[in-house]
């Protein structure tokens, strides 16, 4: 991993885990794309809230299959001759669409349609007949308060907001906003039932080190919409979301609030950094969004706060390599959650604890002692 | 020529390997590897395979890429390579849904195929599969496969029933996972009388592609032109929509193989050159390839959900947090465990620094393993079907399944890839991890991958054969030894076998050995030596309780295990005893510090 640039003598390298962005100020670009083609309700330069309707579309119905040969006892390749419904034809619950008889018009079989719809296919393979339901209408909303930068034709738009962006590890749940609320008074401090009250009703709730399960059921019960700690327990992720999760892609849970966790699993002192930003923004109207995917696309949970107060002119850039004095953060046993900055990145492969060599960099931790840790196991930083 | 370059576009990282020509024989050379740049921001896979390359650059002073057009090729004067080829499972692989009229029959075939062809299985759809049509199409819908592979039918039968499949697939309107803008492709490998039908429902919306059938006859499976026909598709729609690959595609000097699918050709080598049952796993992040080439069939297993670091946390699902902790050697709490799996599972570059973080992930390498076999077992079966007599489709709709053929007595080699058991600090320790998890039986030779090159040797033995051959002999496959397990069971301490082990030129080991332990004798690498096991009665050597073996066994890096735990393997309830039986197992391979402490935490 170690990049040596032509012409350049310093030292950078790559961390594997991309760091986690707690930015004060930067332009947020936000992409709203239709699941299928539709129309763009704005134009360029319109001022969006977080809920106004950016775009629509219809999704087509789903298809409904008919056996009409098991329906009217006939072989598949008759069925096109029972049908009194072509391809193509409205036809309404229950109304006939085909129909037989024998015995010399003594036994009179009739097959109807379970929906409203539209006859889509007849086949005289299969015996079946598609009927298609109506389309759903889809809006897609704003999420972000911002101006729209980009309308693209038929898909969507780009909106574009100056804020304060910050990233998770791994959340639960999808977009909705509302006040961020600090409820605890120091990074270390767990979101417990004892800091909610009524009035949070519509809030982002912010704990520091942990959300115990009372406080999860707390805010629930309050009607918070979402929820930002440093950690949780497993298990209580477990009973929070109804089922061990076992691949970390999220964001559907349909479970009445959005989580977001800072730092990870077990009780974990959320970042002074992240702290510290989420309490300056205190009562401000925020966009969260718990949805997570490690693999195939890497997506991390995200608390957009949009303000005027100071701008930043710069859009999110991609991040640099570590060097020497790149604030990092350590994401592995024995040093899980020290922060420290880069002190060297030696190219011989280090022996560790376990009886593996393998890449190092040796970090200087807050309190001025230098560990050695595998590469893998730090993230940058991204102030 | 005098060099070759192989890389491999992993999910999480690209491992480039340098191959070179010295004294006239290709030997492994360089490894070079830098995180996978598939996803966003990079979206383009040729950056990770640029920086891996460079680093074998910085380390060789060897320009192999140049400014502007990828590999410099060929080789001459301290420029280029002679060669370049790549296998890939960036992204997630090759998806596929997989369609067929009967669950255990077509649809199962099918599946055989698709795995076959180096292809994660998102879902399997049949007449009987016990879902209502609406769940199928909801299923479909949401799915968003790389392909379909649809079967169904013999030749000349019914078409009814695979067509009631193929309008359902049709209906749903399924869109391909790497963008909208380009028809999803779908191999028909169905009923031969319902091409035309087939043809004319879904080529205006799919890449229709037709092959022979899966399923001619009840009697036979013809997955080969499926298997051809999938591999053609991944490279002409597949691959050249995800990010990079088209130019990826160019720089190599033939096809893009998935990662399994090298990894397939690998291990079928080493069944063919060693003429005997093959069992063979690719441990990866993500998923657990298995390989079984047994009686010369081939089948490759893929449980997509098991992984020790994307998918960690579905090993903790399935096998049950229980079953985890019964391999760890130190008192822990269950909790801490479970944090910690999390935790990789959120950021699965992460490597274990502590010994006591290496502990647990060897614990959950083998109930992945464990898992990952059992599963292979339900794939490995014989033909569901093949019955002489004349059946009716309903009577095949509830035909019972019939069990594996695979019998660890006749498997003869298990062989273990993917970056935890290569990169395991001590090769006693995969050793160990294989045997616990696969509880080898009679005499069962164990091979590791070296530094993991099983799928660049794959795709590579396609053009140079015998160059892939000589590397993957000579560096590649390590001889990790040699286990003799007598199959039965007793209580502690009771005689299991006398054996006695003999080079030709003196006696290493002559023993009673009684139950419950491991004993390990040192044979070094590429010796032979003659090992007569005679067990007592109720234990068997593959030769009938209580008698005598003599054969030929090879040493390795570690030796040969005896391993007298019976099979299978249990541990004591009491937890205090399982963790001082785990410590002297341990201790017996040499396999950790004799002296662990348990520093950190968990």
């Amino acid at each position: 991993m170690v990049k040596k640039e032509k012409g350049k003598s310093t030292e950078e390298a790559y961390a594997y885990t991309p760091g986690l962005k707690v930015k004060r100020a930067v332009v947020v670009r936000k992409t709203r794309r239709l699941p299928i083609l539709g129309e763009a309700l704005v134009k360029k330069g319109d001022e969006v809230d977080f809920d106004t309707i950016v775009a629509r579309s219809n999704i087509p119905g789903e298809p409904n299959i008919v056996r009409i040969d098991d329906m009217l006892g006939v072989l598949s390749e008759d069925v096109p001759a029972y049908m009194v419904k072509k391809v193509g034809d409205k036809v309404e619950k229950d109304e006939i669409i085909a129909k037989s008889s024998s015995l010399f018009g003594f036994m009179k079989k009739n097959a109807t349609s379970p929906l409203t719809g539209i006859i889509e296919s007849i086949s005289d393979s299969s015996g079946q007949v598609v009927i298609r339901a109506p389309p759903i209408p889809v809006e897609l909303k704003a999420y972000v308060r911002g101006t729209i930068a980009e309308v693209l034709p038929r898909e969507g738009v780009i909106i574009e907001t100056n804020a304060a962006f910050i990233q998770g590890i791994c959340g639960i749940s999808g977009e909705r906003h509302g006040k961020i609320k600090v409820a605890v008074g120091t990074p270390d401090d767990p979101l417990t039932a004892g800091e909610i009250s009524s009035d949070d009703k519509g809030k982002i709730l912010v704990g520091g080190s942990l959300v115990t399960t009372d406080g999860i059921e707390k805010a629930l019960q309050v009607g918070a919409i979402g929820v930002v700690a440093g950690g949780i327990e497993g298990n209580c992720l477990s009973r929070f979301i109804g089922y061990e999760m076992g691949v970390a892609i999220t964001g559907e849970e349909e479970v009445g609030l959005t989580l977001i966790i800072t730092e990870g699993f077990g009780k974990m002192r959320m970042s002074g950094m992240t702290f510290n930003l989420l309490k300056e923004f205190n009562g401000h109207e925020a966009a969260i969004n718990g949805a997570t995917q490690i693999r195939a696309g890497v997506l991390r949970p995200e608390i957009i706060i949009p303000h005027k107060l100071f701008l930043s002119k710069s859009e999110e850039e991609l991040s640099r390599g570590m060097v020497p004095g790149t604030p990092v953060r350590i994401i592995g046993d024995p040093y899980f959650g020290k922060i420290g900055t880069v002190s060297s990145l030696p190219a011989q492969l280090k022996k560790v604890e376990t009886g593996s060599y393998v890449r190092v960099v040796d970090v200087k931790l807050e309190v001025g002692e230098i560990v050695t840790v595998p590469r893998a196991n730090v993230e940058m930083i991204e102030e | 020529m005098e060099y070759i370059l192989v890389s491999d576009v992993g999910s999480t990282t690209t491992k480039a390997r340098l191959f070179r020509k010295i004294n006239n024989e290709w030997r492994y050379f360089l490894s070079g590897e830098a995180p996978t740049t598939v996803e966003a921001p990079y979206e383009n896979v040729c950056m990770g395979v640029q920086n891996a390359v460079r680093e074998i650059e910085e380390l060789t002073g060897l320009q192999i890429l140049s400014e502007s057009e990828g590999m410099i090729t060929p080789h001459s004067e301290g420029h280029g390579v002679d060669f370049y080829c790549t296998t890939s499972s960036a992204g997630g692989g090759l998806q596929l849904l997989v369609a067929g009229v009967i669950k255990s029959m077509t649809a199962e075939s099918a599946k055989r195929a698709a795995l076959g062809a180096g292809a994660i299985v998102m879902d399997a759809i049949a007449v009987d599969d016990g879902r209502p049509d609406y769940k199928k199409i909801e299923r479909i819908r949401n799915l968003r496969p790389d392909m379909i592979l649809l079967a169904g039918g013999t030749d000349g039968g019914t078409i009814q029933l695979v067509m009631q499949v193929a309008e359902l697939i049709a209906a749903s309107a399924p869109k391909a996972r790497l963008g909208a803008d380009y028809a999803l492709p779908l191999v028909y490998a169905g009923n031969k009388s319902a091409q035309p039908a087939i043809k004319k429902l879904v080529s205006d919306e799919f890449a229709l592609s037709i092959v022979d059938n899966i399923r001619p006859i009840l009697e036979m499976e013809n997955t080969e032109p499926a298997r051809m026909a999938i591999h053609e598709l991944f490279m002409e729609h597949v691959m050249s929509h995800a990010p990079g690959y088209s130019q990826l595609m160019k720089w190599a000097n033939i096809d893009i193989l998935p990662t399994p699918a090298g990894e397939g050709i690998a291990m079928q080598l080493i069944a063919k050159v060693e003429k005997c049952n093959v069992l063979g796993v690719g441990l990866g992040g993500a998923t657990t390839n298995v390989y079984s080439i047994f009686d010369g069939r081939f089948v490759r297993s893929v449980s997509a959900n098991l992984g020790m670091s994307y998918s960690i946390c579905n090993v903790l699902k399935e096998a049950g947090i229980k079953n985890i902790m019964r391999w760890i050697p130190f008192e822990a709490d269950e909790n801490q465990i479970i944090n910690f799996m999390r935790n990789k599972m959120i950021r699965p570059t992460t490597i274990p620094q502590t010994l006591r973080l290496l502990l647990v992930e060897h614990a959950v390498a083998r109930e992945s393993l464990r898992l990952g076999l059992g599963h292979h077992k339900t794939i490995a079966t014989r033909l569901k079907g093949a019955v002489t007599e004349h059946r009716m489709v309903g009577d095949m709709l509830n035909y019972s399944l019939l069990s594996t053929y695979i019998d660890m007595m006749k498997i003869k080699i298990i062989v273990g890839t993917g970056g935890l058991l290569s990169h395991a600090p001590n090769r006693a320790q995969s050793m160990l991890i294989m045997t616990d998890a696969w509880q080898p039986e009679g005499v069962t030779k164990v091979y590791q991958d070296s530094v993991f090159m099983m799928p660049h040797l794959g795709v590579l033995s396609l053009a140079y054969p015998d160059a892939a051959w000589n590397v993957f002999n000579k560096d590649c496959l390590v001889r990790v030894g040699t286990v003799i397990a007598p199959k039965g069971v007793a209580v502690q301490g009771e005689k299991v076998a006398d054996i006695v082990i003999k080079t030709q030129d003196s006696t290493l080991f002559e023993k009673e050995v009684v139950f419950g332990d491991i004993t390990v004798v040192p044979l070094p690498e590429r010796t032979k030596a003659t090992a007569t096991i005679t067990p007592v009665k109720h234990f068997d050597m593959d030769v009938g309780e209580g008698k005598t073996l003599e054969t030929t066994i090879e040493g390795g890096v570690v030796g040969v295990m005896i391993d007298t735990r019976g099979r299978p393997i249990s541990l004591p309830v009491d937890d205090k005893e399982r963790r001082s039986t785990l410590m002297r197992w341990f201790n017996s391979m040499s396999a950790y510090p004799k002296d662990m402490t348990f520093v950190g935490s968990s």
